[in-house]
């Protein structure tokens, strides 16, 4: 996905992706395959909250976190 | 409690006390060699310093045990203690009981937890902790009776064991119950602590530790699995360790601040009813919900941990498991705990072995056991995974140890390292359910292949090395095994401050010290040695608190409020720390903080690196790991994530990958891995207060209270 010649965004400040518009938190979560369910999600150091994922709109350019909690018995 | 006309070779009557901040003062010496029983004072020193729990059990340890004392001494001893918040029905996971002993896997202490409920019953009887020493001629039955008097009297007995006694705990359960309930309430009111057969051969013994479900009328188990402490038990010709509490209710532990309680729990009762449906569904899966999870990052330990991932993990992942477990029935482990991820499956008809054809309850599996004796062996059948679990649990085997242990043994024999002659005809073939319980009733026979598997990977590296004329280089490397523990069950090639948190551990590779491979592989929060070595400081000690109080970790991290977002470190779940603050001091009456916390298991966590060291192991040399856990040793694994590894050799190293043919890739990764494991560990040495060898420095222990001149000796020794 990722490409020198498209827009993209940094997730987690390592990886590259292309942004497309209109891509949400929610997309974007499922591209990852990120099916860990105890998320925190971060656009330009602003947190989303948990029920607007779908709906939130990742600009392009952005430094977008996606926080796993911790899991492990 | 019926009274049994078994030969009573010691008895002890006492007053029970009425318990006052989380503490009854006073602890259970049981020696079942002498024999002998008798009551010890806690002090107040004891309190402060070692707080309860895995304090206690490692501070009455040091005190039994000499610098020579080995598994299998007299003198050694397996102490159990809940902690002072044990007991506290109103916070959910408040029910834990913490074992520890010299271990026979690893020859150095070792501690394992379990739920159930002996541990609060040990406590609401009168004891903070039970220790048990000594070797019996014949096997024994320890009961501790609070209810043998009317007024307020308990009787401690050690039984001669008879012989229509059982030793396998699903009928050992059964014939406790049968012999020592004289009514519903007393079953409810008791809980027991065995082993079984598979205990007696192997180094791998576990505990269950009993809890009679209401609902169904009937026995459950929890294992404290880790470390062979079963093995210890039956060794010490101990059949079981019976205690029947008096009638008990939310005040019965003697809270200091019952209302500071009851509102903190109710807090913490309503968010996980509130998320867990939509987050983990613990309440559904128990930690079962995590084995899909792992695939999809590439972390489920997958034939011997080659691979992350398989295509079939669909067959055994938490969905399976939602429609097998019996739902709707309040499984906590402990009253009052929402979480109540002890799941079962009822009416389970035995398939093989002694057993086959009865119909018995399975409890779990839990995520590490489909995992370790599932995937990790190659195994994506949950009807074997069932048949592996049951019999691992009534024969007394930890379900990591076997699993692990099984999956190096099948890639030994797929690479030629084991063949029929050496397994006595048994084909070893990942995913060969049939093979692995073959294996497994030949450890609870003591005869065969499984008397050699049943030693642990550590010991049969050697004997392949020795016997079969192994290549010792590929086995350590392959062998997932550090200190002599197996492995828990999660990949961590790809993050190294897991790989510390395997390492660089007290009792060995067991994940409740440090889980940081989403901080560090998937969010990329420790970039940096610093980072890393902070966050291998701060967790562990963190973990071992639990361990301390008498707390389950899971209520902490598996069930979270997502206003947890919007806090400064959400790693940390700041508002459930905070929440164990109240309760803690809720109990005890004293007015500690978050920082205070963190100080108490310091302290202890560093008593125990000092115990190992006074026991010959506890340096750098020991916290070494296997290959495999640090990066691809085979041709094959390489060649599975070769994108990645190709991606890393010219972002870490610079080098091109093209040029390098396969051999010379793995060299490359090898180097770098390897060293980078080194810099991690000088860097949290460092952050912990130790030398370069990994030992405590004199400053490190006057500073958290234990420069005691014992404790000084052993590290000076080091200096």
């Amino acid at each position: 996905m990722s490409n020198q010649s498209s827009p993209t965004i940094t997730v987690n400040r390592r990886e590259s992706v292309e942004w497309t518009p209109g891509m949400t938190v929610s997309d974007l979560v499922r591209h990852m395959n990120y099916t860990f369910p105890r998320l925190v999600v971060s656009i330009n150091s602003s947190v989303v909250p948990y029920d607007a994922y779908a709906t939130t709109e990742i600009p392009e350019d952005a430094d977008v976190r996606v926080i796993h909690l911790m899991a492990g018995g | 409690m019926k009274q049994h006309s078994a030969l009573v070779l010691a008895e002890l009557s006492y007053t029970i006390p009425a318990l006052g901040h989380g503490y009854a003062g006073q602890s259970l010496h049981v020696n079942v060699g002498s024999p002998e029983v008798s009551s010890r004072p806690v002090t107040e020193d004891m309190k402060d310093r070692f707080i309860g729990g895995r304090g206690f059990d490692l501070w009455l340890l040091w005190h039994a045990v000499s610098d020579t004392t080995r598994w299998d001494s007299q003198e050694n001893e397996i102490v159990i203690s809940s902690g002072p918040c044990g007991g506290t029905a109103q916070y959910p996971g408040s029910g834990k009981s913490i074992a520890a002993t010299i271990s026979p896997l690893t020859d150095i202490v070792v501690d394992s937890n379990a739920g159930g409920h002996f541990g609060p019953y040990l406590k609401f009887a009168g004891w903070d902790a039970i220790e048990l020493q000594g070797i019996a001629n014949h096997d024994v039955i320890v009961t501790i009776d609070a209810a043998a008097g009317a007024g307020g009297e308990g009787r401690v007995q050690i039984l001669a064991a008879p012989t229509d006694c059982p030793v396998d705990t699903h009928l050992l359960g059964h014939w406790i119950n049968d012999t020592f309930a004289d009514s519903e309430q007393d079953r409810e009111l008791m809980a027991f602590v065995t082993t079984g057969s598979g205990s007696m051969k192997t180094r791998m013994g576990c505990l269950n530790f009993s809890l009679y479900d209401r609902k169904r009328r009937d026995l459950r188990y929890k294992q404290a699995g880790r470390g062979g402490i079963g093995t210890v038990f039956r060794h010490k010709h101990i059949r079981a360790v019976v205690v029947r509490t008096p009638s008990f209710g939310a005040d019965s532990n003697g809270p200091a601040d019952p209302e500071r309680i009851a509102q903190t729990g109710a807090d913490m009762r309503r968010e996980v009813t509130r998320w867990d449906p939509v987050q983990n569904r613990m309440r559904h899966r128990g930690t079962a919900y995590l084995v899909q999870i792992m695939d999809d990052y590439d972390l489920l330990p997958v034939m011997n941990f080659r691979y992350g991932a398989h295509p079939d993990t669909h067959l055994i992942n938490g969905a399976v498991w939602e429609q097998a477990f019996t739902q709707n029935l309040p499984d906590g482990c402990w009253y009052g705990c929402t979480v109540a991820c002890a799941h079962a499956v009822d009416n389970y008809r035995v398939q093989t072995g002694p057993y086959a054809g009865g119909c018995v309850i399975v409890d779990g599996p839990e995520y590490e056991t489909v995992a370790g004796v599932g995937s990790n062996c190659g195994i994506f059948d949950p009807g074997a995974i069932l048949e592996i679990n049951f019999y691992c649990d009534t024969y007394g085997i930890d379900t990591i140890s076997f699993g692990t242990s099984m999956a190096f043994a099948m890639e030994c024999y797929e690479a030629g390292v084991l063949t029929k002659d050496h397994t006595g005809g048994i084909e070893l073939t990942s995913g060969n359910a049939a093979s692995a319980l073959a294996v497994l009733h030949q450890m609870a026979q003591g005869t065969g292949f499984g008397l050699i598997f049943g030693q642990g990977i550590h010991r049969m590296k050697r004997y392949f090395v020795e016997t079969f004329g192994a290549d010792a280089a590929f086995l350590d490397d392959i062998g997932m095994e550090a200190k002599g523990l197996e492995y828990s069950e999660y990949v961590t090639k790809e993050s190294l401050a897991q790989q510390g948190g395997y390492g660089l551990t007290n009792k060995g590779p067991q994940h409740d010290e440090a889980w940081l491979i989403f901080m560090d592989q998937v969010n990329n929060q420790l970039p940096t040695f610093r980072d890393k070595a902070e966050a291998l400081h701060y967790f562990p000690m963190w973990r071992t608190w639990f361990g301390l109080s008498g707390f389950c970790k899971l209520p902490w991290n598996d069930v979270v409020d997502p206003k947890n977002a919007l806090s400064s470190e959400p790693a940390k779940i700041p508002h459930h720390v905070e929440n164990y603050v109240r309760v803690f001091n809720g109990v005890t009456g004293k007015e500690v903080t978050v920082d205070d916390l963190i100080r108490m298991s310091e302290r202890v966590y560093n008593f125990q690196r000092v115990f190992n060291i006074r026991l010959g192991k506890g340096l750098r040399e020991h916290d070494r790991v296997p290959y495999r856990s640090q990066g691809p040793v085979t041709p094959a694994e390489y060649t599975s994530r070769q994108e990645r590894y190709d991606q890393q050799l010219r972002e870490w190293l610079g080098l091109d990958p093209t040029a390098l043919n396969i051999e010379e890739k793995l060299v490359a990764h090898r180097t770098h891995r390897t060293r980078q494991y080194e810099l991690l560990t000088d860097a949290v040495y460092a952050r912990r207060g130790w030398t370069a060898d990994g030992v405590p420095t004199p400053e490190t222990l006057a500073s958290l209270g234990i420069d005691d001149p014992d404790v000084l000796a052993v590290v000076r020794q080091h200096l």
